[in-house]
């Protein structure tokens, strides 16, 4: 008999200790990735290459005589190419949920989760080659751009691949109101987009918040859409259709080309902790929202 | 009659976003069957990637995600026991477990990336070189098992929420029927449990798979090569892969005409796969709802 | 709750034995106990939803427990098996006795006891496997590998279980395609391939049509020989019928406890008449 309590003891500590496999993940994701770009902090070689001052120049040309290294025009174009995918997907995201959750019959709506779980399942690479191939020169056509390669065609691409996070996050939003809070608008003769706009959405308005948040996030760190289709040219300006070079693609492009341990290594891990970081906010924040959605409308009902 | 603008707007939401993955899957697929043949799928390239197959990088791919799964499948399923079937419901454990699961979850892939050349290729592999090798450089360099292991780390949250939405649709009745005839934690778990979460379990693997299949950041700096004239067969070589297969040739080749067929028919393997393993799981998760509701 | 002169004329005038509506027992000697609750209180977190309840149940007997919803009686049940353990939060105080052993202690051993003290639920929980294996699962568990025996334990319970008959070609197609009635079956089967001592069944037969409840409760009749058998049940009749012995349960607490037959025709509670007349619940 102490033999099988031995294993059942044994067992109870191995999936405990699987558990810490995730927490350990997030702390080492950190703790590497920061020790590969903290002498830029603490050594003077590093310091002399990578000024601190020079960050915020408008320039990026890592790879010159005299390398620059200002992340202006990195940040810009982060936010050009996120700004176009939210645009782009966040009204069809909603809306769409909004349709599935509140006037689609419920066999129809089961129908379309797994077509949304289809386009979240494209490789991103896939989505990146075909913004490359056939979105850019719509877009061009459409737009009339000088550069085929641009903010907009990576951003549209992008918007794809963020649309499933939105409408998924939006569509559990919903589907958490009770359904009394429903009946009740329909029964005082509301129409049924009227209760979806005046009682519904706002009721699951924080977890509409978080599903945009989340796609924000994705938007920001996703590496091969704009890799391949935004031109990869750090430029400052202002219009969308002009190519764009982002955080992630700067990393992902450059990383191969770069000396092991130099300013210019040291520095893109130090963009990695900087993109890091700040989905990792964006997560807590997104999650943090849904959380309160949950309180909010189970604890009411 | 608003109303009615509305609703329709909503519905015509939904019908551009299948339009557009229509499109996209059927561009792809129009495109990309011209150069489809046994010989794409089982020869190597020639020609400076203009001409001849692709198998090399279907191995890799294959040898890359066959890696992956060893290496996530127990931490993932395990983890997810602990979550469903061991820890109390509201311990901090679990709570604080939930949290990293979800953020791994939105990590960046990129970031990942960088995290295998830190971690794997330059702490690890340059530790297991100095303890085994007495410094020379065998694991601390980019290799198929460090890609797997940061794509492990990667599709880590997938199974994890797959297998315990599999073990919380074991009805609670089954559970309890185990333990009231007098079943340990364990005997419960081996003989009723997981055996009836199994065909959700597989769920998670699939889509893990297919996730893996599709990752290129992860893998550009921990092992993926575009052209190797070997196939990986020792975890220290490097690999050919679809996705960075698909990326390199799109985004460098010199003669970007030429390459275009391959090009297409390359993308058409990845989608077709990954596509593929996506209905398998999206089959399987339908069937499983099914399984549990008429059983009564 | 005191007991008053007259009533206990009434009550030592009952040809067996004498008991008090809270269940001290004054005993004639053919009533052995075989599991003495003792001022056992019962808490979901915050909310008390047993009160101090002083209770026996006897060797070889039925003994049922009926009262309105809620009131407390499936968690009194759960308490003796102590499946109650699955929730969080939960604390008691008192003392249960399995015979000579405290069963309420913090950490008894849980797969002894579950397989002295079976149970049976209110929806028929068979596992989906066959039905052969759903009625080996407690045996193998133990384990008992040899086939034979275990083939030989399979027939016997669902001999004993009035269900051999009607699966005995079929033992290995699944559990799940048998209809409610005969699910329920097989669930008795099963805790009873294990040799309990005491079986609980709670509310066992809400979910059936009248004539598996029927069977069902022909069934117990037959098996309180050799078995000691509590039922909670909604169904008054359903305790009439078939019990010896019958407790009251109303908010957490065991208001009367008494023969069955003195219980229902003659309730010294107020509140055990109104209930068995009808007035509420």
């Amino acid at each position: 008999m102490g033999k099988k309590k031995l294993v059942e003891r044994g067992v109870e500590l191995l999936v405990y200790l699987s558990s810490w496999v995730s927490i350990l993940g997030i702390v080492f994701l950190f703790i590497f990735i920061g020790k590969e770009a903290f002498p830029l902090l603490t050594d003077p070689r590093m310091k002399e290459e990578v000024q601190f001052s020079q960050l915020w120049s408008t320039i990026w040309q890592p790879v010159s005589d005299h390398p620059k290294f200002g992340l202006v025009p990195l940040f810009i174009g982060t936010l050009k190419a996120s700004f176009v995918a939210m645009l782009f997907a966040t009204p069809l995201a909603i809306l769409a949920a909004i349709f599935t959750s509140e006037f689609a019959p419920p066999r129809l709506g089961r129908a379309i989760k797994p077509v949304v779980e289809l386009l979240a399942g494209i490789p991103s690479v896939v989505l990146g080659f075909f913004a490359l191939v056939v979105l850019a020169t719509w877009v061009q056509e459409l737009f009339g751009f000088t550069m085929r390669l641009n903010a907009t065609a990576a951003g549209i691409a992008l918007g794809l691949a963020v649309l499933p996070i939105i409408y998924t996050v939006t569509e559990d939003a919903l589907a958490t109101v009770p359904k009394a809070f429903r009946e009740a608008s329909l029964s005082l003769g509301a129409t049924p987009w009227q209760t979806a706009f005046k009682v519904v959405l706002p009721a699951a308005l924080p977890g509409i918040f978080a599903a945009l948040v989340l796609g924000f996030g994705r938007a920001v760190g996703e590496t091969m859409i704009v890799l391949m289709a935004s031109g990869n040219a750090s430029i400052v300006s202002a219009s969308l259709g002009d190519s764009i070079r982002t955080l992630s693609a700067t990393i992902a492009a450059e990383l191969a080309e770069v000396v092991f341990g130099d300013g210019h290594y040291r520095l893109l891990f130090g963009l990695g902790v900087l993109l890091f970081s700040f989905t990792f906010v964006l997560n807590l924040v997104g999650s943090w929202y849904i959380q309160r959605v949950k309180k909010r409308l189970l604890g009411a009902a | 009659m608003k109303d009615k603008l509305f609703v329709g707007l909503s519905a015509a939401a939904m019908l551009v976003i299948l339009a557009m993955l229509a499109v996209i899957l059927g561009n792809i697929f129009w495109f990309g069957k011209d150069m489809l043949s046994w010989e794409f799928i089982s020869a190597k390239p020639t020609m400076g990637m203009t001409e001849g197959g692709i198998f090399p990088a279907i191995f890799g791919t294959v040898a890359l995600v066959f890696l992956m799964t060893i290496a996530v499948m127990p931490a993932g399923v395990l983890t997810a026991i602990y979550l469903e079937e061991y820890a109390r419901a509201d311990s901090k454990m679990v709570k604080i477990v939930q949290q990293a699961v979800a953020n791994l979850a939105g990590v960046p892939s990129i970031v990942f990336g960088l995290f295998g050349l830190g971690f794997f290729v330059n702490f690890v592999g340059r530790g297991v070189d100095g303890f085994f090798f007495g410094g020379e450089l065998y694991y601390g360099q980019p290799a198929i098992i460090w890609a797997a292991a940061t794509l492990a780390l990667l599709t880590l949250p997938v199974v994890i929420v797959t297998t315990s939405e599999a073990l919380r649709a074991v009805p609670r009745e089954i559970k309890e029927g185990g333990l009231a005839l007098g079943a340990t934690r364990l005997q419960n778990l081996r003989r009723i449990i997981v055996p009836s979460a199994l065909p959700g379990i597989l769920t998670g693997v699939i889509l893990a798979v297919s996730r893996g299949a599709g990752e290129v950041a992860p893998i550009m700096f921990t092992g993926a090569a575009y052209f190797l004239p070997y196939l990986p067969t020792k975890p220290n070589d490097q690999f050919m892969e679809l996705g960075y297969h698909v990326y390199v040739m799109a985004t460098q080749s010199p003669d970007v005409e030429a390459t275009k067929p391959i090009l297409y028919s390359t993308v058409f393997v990845l989608l077709a796969l990954t596509f593929l393993l996506n209905l398998l799981a999206i089959y399987l998760r339908a069937r499983l709802r099914k399984r549990f509701a008429e059983g009564r | 709750m005191e007991l008053v002169n007259e009533e206990i004329e009434t009550v030592t005038k009952l040809p067996q034995f004498r008991l008090d509506a809270i269940g001290r027992p004054e005993v004639a000697a053919a009533e052995k106990e075989k599991i003495r609750v003792e001022k056992f209180s019962f808490w979901y977190g915050k909310t008390k939803a047993l009160d101090s309840i002083t209770s026996r149940v006897y060797e070889h007997r039925i003994t049922a427990y009926i009262g309105p919803s809620g009131c407390g009686k499936s968690t009194f049940l759960r308490c003796l098996n102590r499946m109650n353990d699955l929730i969080p939060h939960t604390r008691w105080e008192g003392k249960i006795f399995l015979e000579e052993e405290e069963i309420s202690r913090p950490k008894p051993d849980f797969t002894v006891l579950r397989r002295k003290v079976g149970m049976v639920f209110q929806k028929s929980n068979p596992f989906p496997k066959s039905i052969f294996e759903n009625v080996a699962f407690g045996l193998r568990i133990a384990g008992e590998s040899n086939m034979e025996k275990l083939s030989a334990s399979v027939e016997e319970s669902l001999k004993q279980a009035a269900l051999w008959e009607e699966v005995k070609n079929k033992l290995e197609r699944s559990a799940l395609a048998l209809s409610g009635g005969q699910q329920q079956r097989l669930c008795i089967a099963r805790a009873l391939a294990v040799h309990p001592e005491v079986l609980l069944l709670d509310e066992p037969c809400s979910q059936l049509d009248p004539i598996s409840t029927a069977k069902i409760e022909e069934l117990l009749l037959d098996l309180k020989s050799r078995y000691t058998i509590v039922l909670v049940t909604h169904n008054m009749q359903q305790a009439a019928r078939v019990s010896d012995y019958t407790g009251f349960f109303l908010l957490g607490q065991l208001v009367e406890f008494d023969d069955t037959r003195k219980l229902f025709t003659n309730p010294s509670d107020k509140r055990t008449e109104d209930y068995i007349t009808g007035r509420f619940g």
